[in-house]
């Protein structure tokens, strides 16, 4: 039984897909991650990151569908995020709906449109070309899953360092952290307390959206509406797990990236093992983290508080 | 502004959003090419309408008014649980292995498979209570997490026969599935006018009217409630925010360990034939929690939110004859959310803006 479970460890991990598989699943949390990082800071929790990433990868099937060009689907793919984030910014932060029921909805309202227009449509896509970088892409093991990748791919390398500057070094990202950390104090100051915060949801729409749309484009070519199937919820994870830093969230990301890689390797090489804890990984991860860590580590303090002018 | 001009806008804000939701439904199915009205007449047909429907519509209700019914009492304590889907897991899965476990004669097992329902329930929820209250996690992303991993749970519970998995000669070549419950065990079904539906009917409308009594006119409904306006003042008026709380979370987890004790023994659309299959939740927990909301967390406006989303489902069953896929159903359940959620909202946000006018003018 042990002898049986490092020979697999060992076989998963001297197999060069898992790193490729690795890869993908890593970005995909990651895009999301990093925009949810940034709405977090804002004091919002939005659960529709599912709904946003199944609708940029609709979206970008549908880009390609009808234009056959993968950079102007990727770009319908953020924008099909974005409208998610719309919704959700207009009815929690405008409206003051509740966030928690409107995320909710999204997520099964897009579930079914997506759903019920794959079957009315049935877009076609395809795989993006990948750009293999000399020399680093020969490297064994991983050179390829991280420069032999989809050309979206290389995004996020801009993404998440422009996603910290934007928040940590500009005037937006500095209002956006006082409207999450004290929103009446930030109020007091003339900060439009309510408004950053729709424009984090937006941010976070556009990234996630551009998200499902690298998912799509990079491994399955062909939408299908269990194409997210959950992950949505893992990078949510991996913002909490992170301590809502956005090194601490890159790390669940590649974290809990390589346990559904490993997993999927697993399966791939015959192996029978317990697949259900490896699925159930990222979640008993992050729940232990914010058990050991719930002292030390602080959320943005109105984290997931709505904020109404004269109501605390 | 009379009682009466105020009544009158909040049944035109409603009549307005209900059907902006259906038009826009209607629009996304005929620029797919479908047509719009038989979806329409389906979703009554299956709902309400042809014979022994709303018996069905009924028995789905029932779960998702519990659901709704937990979600009221933690939310009136200020605790946002948003994992009743778990939560009604692993209370099916405490009833199914205590139900074969101990066992008893037709009423006495029925006994069992409820309190062991609820027992999981709350046990599934008092984790996130724990750790809520012991540690300062925050319960909005406990629940939300446990969700998954009480998915997980239960699929590797059902691969292990010593838990959950049925003994071999009982599964066919199914390889994920629990025993099944003995005909004699199951919650009886009486016939009503053509109609027929598990009698927890009744159990679930009661424990609604106690609901709604408990929180409005008892001294621990009282203090809930302060615990939800405002924890401080409850703190110093000696409401233990750990004990309420805690109970709180507790409580509702039982209501949804329940709802799903009376999905296994209560049989009836698509719910797993009194086994336990993954998937066996399929979204009523998700759906609870929605009822419960749209029913801006009070008790018996959660009856009438119920049994309305429960049609939706009944009604899903039909509208595929229509020649239109039946997912449009998610997508009309979601845009009724929506549009139900933005009259309360806009309302809400009037009635600030005339105070702020009437003070203004005072000055």
């Amino acid at each position: 039984m042990l002898i049986d479970f490092f020979s697999a460890v060992g076989d998963v991990l001297s197999s060069e897909s898992t790193y490729i598989n690795g890869a993908l699943f890593a970005a995909l949390l990651a895009f999301a991650a990093t925009g949810e990082w940034v709405a977090e800071k804002s004091g919002t929790l939005n659960i529709s990151v599912e709904a946003m990433l199944l609708s940029g990868a609709f979206a970008g099937a549908l880009g390609y569908h009808f234009t056959d060009s993968v950079a102007v689907a990727i770009v319908l793919g953020a924008i099909g995020g974005l409208l998610i984030a719309i919704v959700q910014a207009e009815m929690s932060h405008r409206l003051t709906a509740d966030q928690f029921v409107v995320g909710l909805t999204l997520n099964i309202l897009v579930f079914g449109l997506a759903g019920f227009l794959d079957r009315e449509i049935d877009p076609q896509a395809t795989f993006a070309t990948k750009l293999e970088i000399p020399l680093l892409v020969d490297i064994p093991l991983f050179g390829e899953a991280l420069f032999g990748e989809p050309w979206p791919f290389y995004l996020l390398y801009g993404l998440v360092p422009f996603s910290w500057w934007l928040v940590f070094r500009t005037r937006w990202g500095l209002e956006l952290r006082a409207a999450g950390e004290n929103p009446q104090s930030a109020d007091v100051s003339g900060i439009d307390v309510n408004r950053r915060r729709r424009q984090s949801i937006y941010y976070a729409g556009l990234t996630s959206g551009l998200g499902g749309a690298f998912f799509l484009f990079a491994r399955l070519a062909a939408f299908d509406d269990s194409i997210i199937g959950g992950r949505g919820f893992i990078a949510i994870a991996a913002v909490i797990f992170g301590g809502w830093t956005l090194w601490g969230t890159m790390g669940g990301c590649i974290l809990f990236a390589g346990a559904l890689s490993f997993q999927l390797s697993l399966q791939g090489l015959g192996y029978d093992l317990n697949a259900e804890l490896l699925q159930a990984l990222p979640f008993l991860v992050t729940i232990g983290a914010m058990a050991i860590f719930a002292k030390r580590v602080r959320p943005p303090a109105a984290l997931a508080r709505p904020f109404i002018r004269g109501l605390k | 502004m009379t009682r009466g001009a105020r009544l009158a806008e909040w049944v035109a804000l409603y009549a307005a959003s209900i059907v902006a939701a259906l038009a826009l439904a209607s629009v996304i199915v005929e620029t797919t090419g479908g047509d719009w009205w038989p979806v329409m007449e389906a979703l009554v047909d299956g709902s309400i309408m042809a014979p022994g429907r709303w018996g069905e519509t009924l028995g789905v209700a029932v779960p998702l008014l519990l659901v709704a019914l937990g979600t009221v009492i933690s939310a009136k304590a200020g605790l946002i649980n948003i994992g009743q889907e778990g939560q009604l897991l692993i209370g099916a899965a405490f009833a199914v292995y205590f139900s074969f476990l101990i066992g008893g004669p037709g009423p006495l097992n029925l006994v069992i498979i409820m309190l062991f329902g609820a027992l999981g329930g709350a046990v599934w929820a008092s984790v996130a209570g724990l750790l809520r209250f012991w540690r300062g996690v925050p319960e909005v992303l406990s629940t939300l997490l446990l969700v998954t991993v009480s998915a997980q749970a239960i699929g590797y519970g059902l691969k292990q026969d010593w838990l959950l998995l049925a003994p071999g000669g009982d599964r066919g070549n199914r390889n994920q599935v629990s025993s099944q419950l003995a005909d004699d065990n199951r919650i009886p079904r009486p016939d009503l006018f053509g109609n027929e539906f598990p009698i927890t009917v009744y159990l679930a409308v009661a424990l609604a009217v106690v609901v709604a009594y408990v929180l409005a006119r008892t001294v621990w409904g009282f203090r809930l409630r302060m615990l939800g306006h405002n924890a401080r003042a409850a703190q110093r008026a000696g409401v233990s925010s750990t004990a309420y709380g805690a109970s709180a979370l507790a409580i509702g987890g039982a209501f949804a360990g329940l709802a799903g004790a009376a999905m296994f023994a209560g049989g009836g659309f698509s719910f797993g034939n009194y086994q336990l299959v993954p998937g066996f939740s399929d979204n009523i927990g998700w759906t609870g929690l929605l009822v419960a909301l749209v029913a801006r967390e009070r008790a018996l406006p959660a009856v009438v939110a119920a049994f309305v989303f429960a049609g939706l489902r009944t009604g899903a069953g039909f509208v595929n004859s229509t020649g239109v896929e039946s997912r449009i159903t998610d997508v009309v359940q979601g845009l009724l959310v929506l549009a139900l959620l933005v009259p309360p909202a806009v309302i809400f946000l009037r009635d600030r803006r005339r105070a702020r006018a009437a003070a203004t003018e005072r000055v």
